[in-house]
């Protein structure tokens, strides 16, 4: 509506000194027309939530009854860091979070390597790569639960018929948190290696050549030529995985069903946690008391972020 | 999908550089094979469950190979599941939301691109920060607002927060500042063009490609989106990804209806990849460049 009204043509038969003006002042308010239909709804649906939240954790607010707050200072923020699943959370949190991004991202970066050779077939690898990109974190966690099942999954299978004990996927910590990390890596991994293969392709061959010439090992050329030249897109996608991994919720959501994480919450994270106090717990106050925890440690880790590639520039310089 | 397509003459070579890359040789084809296995086992290990039944998927010696049961186990699925309402739920979301994040990012990415305006550097940055948060963290606000519109349990109460996206406006505006040349406007304001018409006939056919790239992206991604449709939605009126919440929360104990219901929920995503694979990768390695 905003650009029928200010961008309304002047008649054409108008004399040029009339129409002038009239066509400057519309073509200065046209910008805001074709940014009103994005900031309306974004000012209304993404930045007004996010804020709210803080002032939601200032109050006492039950799911049922959720237009009734009452303020209680911070006290969401005291109860959250008596509580032990909290901590618990947060634990879980870190290590699935290096569970899943740090192999994640090695993998895809020896996977874009191999996909920069030339090679027959490069569009069928790549394609095939990003299909688990494209589906959903509940197909994949369902079919994960179904390969890591303690009883009758393929994985304990394959292990026993080897001559191996069979894991507890499940009850086991260790276990069942990298069979959270196993979901992500697999529908991750392809994406990733895509963005460093399209960070090598901008890398200037001249540079491998002349590397060769000073006798330089494939391995040598890979380290003193491809990796420098990918710090960019390294960083890029270390800061996104990682805030995904904070973030992280469907697949210890799924991976038995339960928003407590597991029977002892062995694998429940700060997302999963979150969710449990909203809408398993009723408390929707103490909800966004987490939520807001989340996006500190979100700042947090994008300012250690940036703070580490500065140095790494200085030090290079 | 398959089809295995020649590098296209003149792209890959830099000027100078007239050697072509690095050869593959066997062992690079051995790992990408070995790890094409890894990525693409899950789906037929989906098919394989989907096409047997529960007792053979409960057994010592697993099935390795589809069964004979596909066809019976979508029909309980849809039946169960509430399968069948998902899918046009699903489709009904991703389809208005995809149109609407297209045009609302083409309009400002355009406005942020090439016009000047008091506050643009400031939008600009409130928008790219935000990018960033995951909209996760305003889901609390998010369900306050859509219990009192009394939209619960309504398709709109998943369509109306995702119309927009902060990075479809980044996307488009990163998109229109290299193809579209400046001359191009200017010449079109100075033979009187009004804004809209520049918009119309200008902007538009120039922005198709980045709009058919973003457009594939916000369809997979609303199609799979998880967190905010499974606390607006119930199992009663699902999307899809909701329907498979409620399968892989027991409600179902038949495992190979719930891996029926997996593949028929996440066929249709297959097959927009399937069609336009190739496509998805360039948008994403383009965006990966520009990004």
């Amino acid at each position: 509506m905003a650009i029928t009204t200010t961008t309304r043509s002047p008649r054409p038969a108008a004399p040029a000194a009339e129409r002038r003006p009239r066509a400057r002042r519309a073509s200065r308010a046209a910008p805001y027309g074709y940014l009103a239909p994005f900031f309306v709804l974004f000012a209304a649906f993404g930045l007004f939530p996010l804020l709210y939240t803080a002032y939601v954790s200032l109050h006492r607010v039950e799911l049922q009854t959720s237009q009734q707050m009452d303020w209680v200072g911070f006290q969401n923020y005291t109860r959250l860091l008596e509580d032990p699943f909290f901590w618990n959370a947060l634990r879980n949190t870190f290590t699935i979070g290096v569970l899943s991004t740090v192999p994640q991202l090695v993998m895809a970066l020896g996977l874009a390597h191999l996909l920069n050779y030339k090679l027959r077939g490069r569009t069928f690898f790549r394609v095939a790569m990003l299909m688990p990109y494209a589906t959903s974190v509940a197909a994949a966690t369902l079919v994960f639960a179904q390969l890591f099942g303690r009883d009758y999954g393929l994985l304990n299978w394959a292990l026993s018929s080897v001559g191996l004990n069979p894991v507890d996927w499940q009850a086991d910590t260790w276990a069942s948190q990298i069979g959270v990390s196993a979901v992500v890596t697999w529908r991750w991994t392809g994406y990733n290696a895509l963005i460093y293969l399209a960070g090598m392709q901008a890398i200037p061959h001249e540079l491998y050549e002349s590397a060769a010439m000073d006798g330089a090992s494939r391995w040598k050329q890979f380290l003193h030529v491809t990796v420098p030249g990918l710090r960019p897109t390294i960083i890029f996608t270390v800061v996104v995985s990682t805030i995904g991994a904070t973030q992280l919720f469907g697949e210890p959501l799924l991976y038995e069903g339960n928003a407590g994480g597991g029977i002892s919450h062995q694998y429940q994270t700060l997302g999963l946690y979150m969710y449990e106090q909203g809408w398993s717990f009723f408390h929707l106050g103490r909800a966004a008391a987490v939520a807001w925890v989340m996006f500190l440690l979100i700042v947090l880790l994008a300012l250690a972020n940036a703070a580490i590639a500065a140095r790494r520039n200085r030090t290079d310089r | 999908m398959t089809t295995i397509q020649l590098p296209r003459p003149g792209r890959r070579r830099p000027g100078t550089g007239r050697r072509s890359p690095l050869e593959g040789g066997p062992l690079a084809y051995a790992v990408l094979i070995g790890a094409t296995v890894l990525f693409v086992f899950p789906f037929y290990w989906t098919l394989v469950g989907a096409s047997r039944t529960n007792a053979e998927m409960s057994s010592a010696s697993p099935a390795l190979t589809p069964g004979p049961n596909l066809f019976h186990n979508i029909g309980e699925a849809l039946q169960q599941a509430a399968i069948g309402t998902a899918l046009v739920n699903s489709l009904i979301v991703a389809c208005t939301v995809t149109l609407g994040v297209v045009l609302s990012s083409t309009l400002a990415g355009f406005a942020f691109a090439k016009l000047r305006f008091r506050g643009r550097s400031l939008l600009l940055a409130v928008t790219v920060g935000t990018m960033m948060i995951p909209p996760q963290l305003g889901v609390i606000p998010l369900f306050m607002v859509i219990v009192k519109m009394d939209l619960q349990n309504k398709l709109p109460s998943v369509i109306l927060p995702s119309l927009v996206s902060a990075f479809g406006v980044f996307f488009m505006r990163q998109f229109l500042i290299q193809a579209l040349p400046d001359e191009l406007i200017e010449a079109a304001r100075v033979d009187g063009a009004s804004s809209l018409r520049i918009f119309w006939s200008i902007v538009l056919p120039v922005a198709r490609p980045g709009m058919a790239v973003l457009g594939m992206l916000t369809f997979m991604a609303t199609w799979n989106d998880f967190f905010w449709p499974i606390v607006a939605l119930s199992s009663q009126n699902p999307t899809v990804q909701v329907a498979l919440r409620s399968l892989g929360q027991g409600y179902v104990q038949d495992q190979s209806i719930v891996m029926a219901g997996t593949l028929i929920g996440t066929l249709p995503v297959l097959v927009v990849f399937a069609l336009l694979g190739r496509q998805i990768v360039g948008g994403i390695m383009q965006g990966a460049v520009k990004g």
